[in-house]
């Protein structure tokens, strides 16, 4: 690197942001693997020294999980999840120990198998695939390192100021880089969508992968930019380039920085039509990060996930204890709880139900319908959210309502369920508001006559554009058909939203439709109260409410309804004014 | 013995983690389950055959099971296919 300066190297971005900092390199850890000949009368002790490592690692990546689930979502510990699976591997296994049988050392072994595996994966022609065999060399690594003992470079004397560059980081690297605050990263290897990359997308640390050399190239200590929008990182920049960068960086700051002072600004257009922003949630740990967002409510708790992990259906006890963590620290902000919206295959996989295989789910006996068919399920669930509706402040939603007769049963059981718990002298809030979701597109044909007995509707816009369209959502073969701005769907949405204003009840929209700023101006202009979105969208959308004149939308949605050709939607839509 | 030809109908096909649910599910059984696609042969309990028989969207795989519990092991596996593994 001798006085060579502003050394481009070119990779793949794998998360966004700029960073300028200091070079901290974690050596590849390099083993001695020599191949040792072992007597027979000890080949059962060194099968055994392999087997202790593979536990150490095992004990290793379960704490890694734990931590993973602390500061990310489970979605990335299923990362690690799927390392503990290939520990757990009986043929990979057998294929070692049927080495160390035959006189060969456990690290050679290890060696050996690792090798043949990662082979097999190279052979393979889709990338995705193919990049998986990074799972299976940092597991192997990891093994090896607890046979030899040899410890890795501790990522300890990192600081905020650094950039790690590595051959590869492993996700436990990259979590604890992440308990560290660093500025980004850097790899050798790696594509857009090996592990490493998502898990930087998850923490927003900016970060280049792929660079094939970078880590034989740097030096710790090294000045470097690190440029995750581009894909590229320059080495050693002259004062020049990282004043320009600094300039970027201040840019992108000074956009993120603004997003986050709209957290307590209210969601009001620029003529003073306001709105409310609420976020969906799946799960009780999100509920700081959604404050943290600035959402006043949540507009869809869906509550599928507490049946998801779990083995059997979940009791009353499992219901309640999830809803008053969520509804005590959202207070007293509203949530919106949504009953199960499950179909009865999941169940029936789960082995509580017998039913029979449904050729089509999205039309089968789902949500309310198998709700109603197997009261107990929900009889449960609405005692969890009765009784913590006395803890704070709830409204109940049913899903795929799809007439009043649905409307009309299962409010019948709620009204039993609240005369048990009377008897019982258990306390909940006897205003509870009751509403639905409107995604069946009968239910919104006829919302004129629903509005009449809900206090509140959602709009569950995925389900409703997949019905309304005929389009299933998950078949690629049709996926572009799939077009909230369809002239139907534009209709389906205004006329759900005036007769509910005729009925004096609110309308809530909580499908992707809500989150997506680009929608934002049409749905104001049609009259939404409520948006309920994903926590990260809340500010995006926030600022375009801010931006834009409730006068001009309302004006520009009138016009597009007259539209039948998307063509002419499309036009409207790029005359809007974002001021 | 059961067989069963399922087409992988979730978009990025049997990756990392569907790949993980199918053999943390199938370690659930006592039955041997084996899957087919082309000529290749894996055993669905060990992680690594699955992932490399790269069944990316679309692909045809046969799963030929063994054993005492087979029917609810088949179910089990059609139940993880027909919720696309809750993409």
């Amino acid at each position: 690197m001798f006085n060579r300066r502003n050394i481009v190297f070119k990779g793949i971005a794998a998360s966004p942001g700029i960073a300028v900092g200091n070079v901290f390199l974690l050596e590849v850890d390099d083993f001695c693997l020599i191949h040792k000949e072992i007597p027979i009368n000890i080949r059962e002790a060194e099968k055994k020294r392999l087997n202790d490592a593979i536990e150490k690692t095992k004990a290793e990546l379960k704490i890694t999980y734990d931590k993973i689930n602390e500061v990310l979502d489970k979605n990335y510990a299923q990362i690690v999840n799927v390392h503990l699976l290939i520990l757990a591997d009986s043929s990979m296994r057998k294929d070692i120990d049927k080495l160390i049988e035959s006189g060969v050392n456990a690290e050679y072994a290890l060696f050996k198998v690792i090798d043949k595996i990662i082979r097999s994966f190279e052979a393979i022609e889709d990338d995705y695939f193919r990049e998986r065999k990074l799972d299976v060399q940092d597991v192997g690594k990891k093994i090896l390192s607890n046979l030899v003992g040899k410890q890795k470079k501790t990522i300890a004397s990192l600081d905020k100021d650094s950039i790690v560059i590595a051959h590869n980081l492993t996700p436990t690297d990259t979590v604890s880089i992440r308990e560290k605050l660093v500025k980004g990263f850097a790899t050798d290897i790696g594509g857009k969508t090996s592990h490493t990359a998502i898990i930087a997308q998850g923490l927003e640390i900016p970060s280049v992968v792929g660079l094939k050399v970078i880590s034989s190239q740097a030096r710790t200590g090294d000045v470097i930019i690190i440029n995750g929008d581009k894909g590229e990182i320059i080495l050693n920049p002259t004062p020049e380039v990282i004043a320009e960068y600094k300039r970027e960086y201040d840019i992108q700051f000074a956009k993120k920085k603004e997003l986050e002072k709209l957290k307590n600004l209210p969601a009001e257009t620029i003529d003073n039509h306001k709105v409310l922003i609420y976020a969906n949630v799946d799960n009780p740990d999100e509920v700081q990060s959604i404050l943290k967002n600035g959402a006043t409510g949540i507009g869809l708790y869906r509550t599928e996930y507490i049946f998801f992990t779990r083995k059997a259906i979940p009791s009353e006890k499992d219901h309640l204890e999830k809803y008053l963590q969520v509804v005590k620290k959202m207070s007293p902000y509203p949530t919106v709880i949504r009953t199960v919206d499950l179909g009865g295959d999941k169940l029936a996989k789960m082995g509580l139900l017998n039913i029979e295989h449904e050729e089509n789910p999205f039309l089968g006996l789902r949500a309310i319908r198998l709700c109603l068919k197997y009261p107990k399920i929900f009889i449960d669930q609405l005692r969890g959210i009765l009784k913590a509706s006395a803890y704070g402040k709830i409204r109940l939603m049913y899903p795929m309502i799809s007439g009043l007769g649905e409307l009309r049963d299962a409010n019948k059981i709620l009204e039993k369920v609240k005369q048990d718990l009377r008897k019982e002298h258990v306390e909940f809030d006897e205003d509870m508001e009751i509403g639905t979701m409107i995604e069946v597109p009968s239910a919104a044909m006829i919302i004129d006559a629903i509005a009449k007995e809900v206090d509140f509707v959602s709009i569950g816009t995925n389900d409703l554009i997949q019905y309304v369209l005929a389009i299933d959502r998950v078949n690629e073969n049709v996926a572009n058909l799939y077009d909230p701005l369809h002239p139907a769907i534009l209709r389906y949405i205004k006329k759900i939203i005036d007769e509910s204003h005729n009925a004096g009840i609110s309308v809530s929209m909580c499908g992707e439709m809500a989150g997506d700023p680009y929608y934002t101006p049409i749905l104001i202009g049609f009259g939404l109260d409520e948006f309920s979105v994903s926590s990260i969208q809340i500010s995006k959308v926030k600022k375009v409410i801010r931006s834009i004149y409730f006068a001009d939308v309302k004006r520009a949605a009138e016009e597009m309804l007259k539209c039948s050709d998307r063509n002419e939607i499309l036009k409207i839509m790029t005359t809007i004014q974002i001021h | 013995m059961k067989e069963k030809v399922i087409v992988v109908s979730n978009k990025m096909g049997l990756h990392a983690r569907p790949a993980a649910m199918l053999v943390q599910t199938m370690t659930r059984y006592q039955s041997t389950v084996k899957i087919l696609k082309d000529d290749f042969e894996v055993d669905a309990k060990n992680i690594m055959g699955v992932m490399t028989l790269a069944a990316g969207h679309g692909s045809e795989l046969k799963f030929i099971i063994n054993g005492p519990d087979e029917n609810e092991t088949l179910f089990a596996i059609e139940g993880l296919f027909k919720s696309n593994f809750s993409e």
